[in-house]
């Protein structure tokens, strides 16, 4: 019998709060559908253990060191107080202080957002991984600390809750167990967004405790605004990569293509997240070929942040993110362009599309577009011209949440799949009710201490199921299968899955993104355009 | 009970009512602006609502009028008010229960309306029972059978809401004691009412009496022809009082705050142009002082948003 963990757990110290094993977690289709036959969950190091917070699971997301003593503890406890009563103030928290109070002041604890949550159904149902467990420790903090302040039926009416260290630490690490696609939120039935109370409590810990996943925050923005990209490439280095994908691209194609650089008065500036260029060269040069082919006036950047869309703050931090945001606009606005137009990134077009729509104003508020838009219309104008039958092999399209759920771009690409993948299936659910890949909110760039373990046997278990039930009657390696993942966070976690689970060599499986696939059927390109080899 | 000391009760319970939303309302809506957290599908995206597409669908969607449908939200949200739709997707099992207790609520809404209508006809002279005119007559029988099926169903609602929170672990542990007494008082509110029109007001006809009172500001304790609650009665329009006064001050208040997280959150998307009201708005707020502490902030309560959003890269380094 699985163990029972309330709401007031989380603040009594003890070794561990909740345990994974690999029996409690969702049964998996064929062939996965033993215990025996998934990766084992490797245990945490005695040495992390003893240097950092991990008494939430069996994992470590944030790395927190361990307060040196009594003293240490209480002035953490003080300064996230302090961070609380801010997060509540409109000062500091404009932003999301209207949304963040709807969602503290009206759950009615119904659980239908339990049911939504692909980390709560993986997991085999664990207590702590409920979309409402965090919320709700968060949400007596709140009416306990900064709402009411006590009172006599402060606890008969909000419930119980105590603050200390641990407290703190848990829902630290909790708040990294999210991947915050808010399809729990999309099912409520008042509204409540357990996503934004997990965003805004990473927000908390970033913007007050300096708290944060180093992958998003010091290797994350922090680099990205100082040497332009989260990868470390500098201009000079950007260039030099885009040229050898140029030469590459040209000679794979046929067609001519010479990345153009800083163009003032373009009518696009392309941004894309700049980890497919160090991963993924062919998407860049992909879109390299379509523009050529297609005849656009077109540039990239060499600016700070102008060749790399990421924006991390998006997940953790209101002050990187607006950074972020401002830079890619003051980019577009000083080279002219009409509009940017976002690469193969769902993050970065919600980033940039939707979220900073509220933070870019007068000349900074450049029209910012989805490259599946474009896309789109090249197609079906007939500017490219393709032969569907180059793609006759099965295809499916994964939903980054950014994108459709987030956005509401979840036409476009289907149709073009549709028109150029004579054998595109769909996942189910798709669109906007899909699930996250689980490397969601950062996840896919997470893999410290055992972390990989973790967004694989529970993050992406969702995503693995929906991919093999797919591709069902075509399991057989002898069937090449395609993955269609339109943007990079997803694709690096597909491509961690899909080794994870080494889904390429015993079935075949392989992922990459929509421009692929459409150069892979354009007729003015050679044939063969997609590598059928892991990447 | 006096019927002037009900009747102070029953406006004061009102008077709070009313305050209470108001005050809720007001506070929601004086709230700064926020940036875009939209959810698809948006009710409102004509021709796209039914999967979940967005204007941003559109190639230079900017250049391009936004077509927008009323109708659309209507469509999802009649539905989801009157039936709880979406806890019938998503939640079937609690379906069961929430819906029969919602519905209840909205039939003894209708109830109290019905009531106001007979007290108003009756104060003007009408007949409203078995015997009067058409419409008295249509009113009458309205009253108590839209009476018996509101408090029916809320105590359906109640007791199973009540028993699942009791006896379901996963409902227990998240259930706070205030929720058992909020689910207690709907309970012996009903169960109050069901036996006072059981047993000595079939036809809802001596709460009529108390709603021709209640619109005539009629405090005379000698009076024409109207009778006095007592007992059960009294403590029937004490508690029915009391509920309609606490709602609004617990988090039951998502009966109308729904409206603000569907239309300021989930469905805002409204795009923010040049020269607009969202962009003043927007420069407003980036003026607040930000008193955030961390390395990479280290606000003030001076250094505005913008001033942190614009800050250089030394600033962010020092993270």
């Amino acid at each position: 019998m699985k163990k029972r963990i309330r709401i007031e757990d989380i603040s009594r110290p003890s070794p561990k709060l909740a345990e994974l094993r690999k029996e409690d977690l969702k049964t998996l289709p064929p062939p996965f559908d033993k215990p025996e036959t998934t990766p084992d969950f490797a245990p945490l190091s005695d040495k992390a253990r003893e240097q950092y917070e991990s008494s939430l699971d069996d994992t470590i997301a944030l790395s927190i060191p361990m307060p040196k003593d009594r003293q240490e503890e209480d002035e953490l406890v003080a300064k996230f107080l302090s961070g609380l009563e801010k997060l509540f103030t409109k000062e500091n928290n404009w932003t999301f202080l209207q949304p963040l109070l709807l969602s503290m002041d009206h759950c009615a604890t119904c659980h239908t957002c339990s049911d939504a949550c692909h980390i709560y159904e993986a997991s085999g149902e664990n207590p702590i991984y409920r979309p409402n467990y965090r919320s709700e420790v968060f949400r007596r903090l709140y009416k306990k600390y900064v709402k009411s302040k006590g009172g006599l039926l402060q606890a008969w009416r909000d419930g119980e809750i105590e603050l200390n260290w641990t407290t703190i630490a848990r829902l630290a690490e909790l708040s990294y167990r999210c991947n915050l696609c808010r399809r729990c939120a999309q099912t409520c039935p008042i509204g409540v967004d357990n996503g934004l109370i997990a965003h805004e409590i990473r927000k908390l810990l970033s913007q007050e405790m300096n708290i944060t996943a180093r992958e998003l925050h010091k290797d994350g923005s922090v680099l990205q605004l100082k040497v332009g990209s989260s990868t470390g490439m500098n201009d000079a280095v950007v260039k030099d990569n885009m040229e050898f994908i140029d030469e590459d691209v040209t000679e794979k194609t046929g067609i001519t293509v010479k990345t153009p650089w800083d163009k003032a008065g373009a009518d696009i500036l392309l941004i894309h997240n700049a980890g497919e260029i160090m991963a993924w060269p062919m998407n860049p040069g992909a879109f390299g070929v379509i523009f050529e082919v297609a005849g656009l006036n077109w540039t990239m950047s060499s600016e700070i942040a102008g060749y790399d869309s990421i924006n991390y703050g998006v997940w953790y931090d209101d002050a990187q993110f607006a950074r972020v945001a401002i830079k890619h606009a003051e980019v577009a606005k000083k080279l002219g362009v009409k509009k940017i137009v976002l690469g193969e990134c769902g993050h970065a077009h919600k980033a940039l599309t939707v979220i900073a729509d509220r933070v870019l104003t007068g000349e900074l508020n450049i029209p910012r577009e989805s490259c599946m838009v474009t896309l789109e219309d090249l197609i079906f104008s007939g500017r490219i011209k393709v032969d569907p039958s180059r793609n006759d092999f099965p295809v499916t399209l994964h939903d980054p949440c950014n994108l459709v759920r987030l956005m509401g771009v979840v036409e476009p690409q289907r149709r073009i799949i549709r028109h150029i993948a004579p054998r595109f299936r769909e996942m189910e659910p798709h669109g906007v009710h899909n699930y996250c890949c689980g490397g969601g909110s950062g996840f896919a760039i997470m893999s410290g201490h055992n972390f990989n373990d973790w967004r694989h046997q529970i993050g992406s278990r969702k995503k693995l199921e929906q991919v093999l039930n797919a591709f069902k009657d075509e399991l057989d390696p002898s069937i090449k299968k395609y993955l269609c993942a339109p943007c990079s966070n997803c694709k690096g976690q597909l491509r961690d899955m899909i080794t994870y689970y080494d889904l390429w060599e015993k079935h075949s499986i392989m992922y990459d993104g929509l421009v692929e696939l459409i150069v892979n059927c354009m007729t003015d390109v050679e044939p063969d355009f997609i590598e059928w080899e892991m990447h | 009970m006096l019927s002037s000391t009900l009747l102070v009760i029953s406006y004061l319970s009102v008077a709070v009512f009313i305050i209470g939303i108001a005050w809720r309302a007001v506070k929601i809506i004086r709230l700064p602006i926020h940036l875009r957290w939209e959810l698809y599908p948006v009710a409102h995206e004509k021709g796209r609502a039914h999967y979940g597409g967005s204007y941003l669908e559109e190639s230079d969607w900017w250049t391009k009028p936004r077509q927008t449908s009323t109708a659309g939200e209507l469509k999802v949200m009649i539905p989801e008010i009157l039936l709880l739709a979406g806890v019938w997707e998503h939640n079937r099992k609690h379906w069961f229960r929430s819906f029969p207790f919602h519905f209840g609520l909205y039939l003894l809404a209708g109830l109290i309306v019905l009531l106001l209508a007979g007290g108003i006809a009756t104060a003007a002279g009408a007949s409203v029972a078995a015997d009067g005119g058409t419409a008295g007559q249509i009113l009458h029988h309205l009253t108590y059978v839209v009476g018996y099926a509101g408090l029916g169903l809320g105590l359906l609602g109640a007791l199973t809401l009540l028993a699942r929170r009791l006896f379901n672990a996963d409902y227990r542990e998240y259930t706070k004691k205030a929720d058992y007494f909020n689910l207690a008082f709907f309970l012996v509110t009903f169960i109050v009412a069901i036996t006072v029109h059981a047993f000595a007001d079939p036809h809802f006809a001596n709460l009529r009496e108390y709603f021709t009172r209640l619109v005539t500001f009629d405090f005379s304790q000698v009076d024409a022809g109207l009778s006095s609650p007592t007992g059960l009665s009294a403590a029937e329009i004490v508690l029915m009082s009391l509920l309609v006064a606490y709602i609004p001050l617990t988090h039951m208040s998502h009966f109308f705050t729904k409206w603000f997280m569907y239309h300021d959150v989930r469905w805002s998307d409204e795009p923010n142009l040049v020269g607009g009201k969202i962009e003043r708005q927007v420069t407003e707020a980036l003026h607040y002082p930000v008193s955030w502490s961390a390395p990479h902030i280290r606000g003030d309560g001076k250094k505005t948003w913008a001033d942190v959003a614009t800050a250089g890269v030394e600033e962010n380094e020092k993270s």
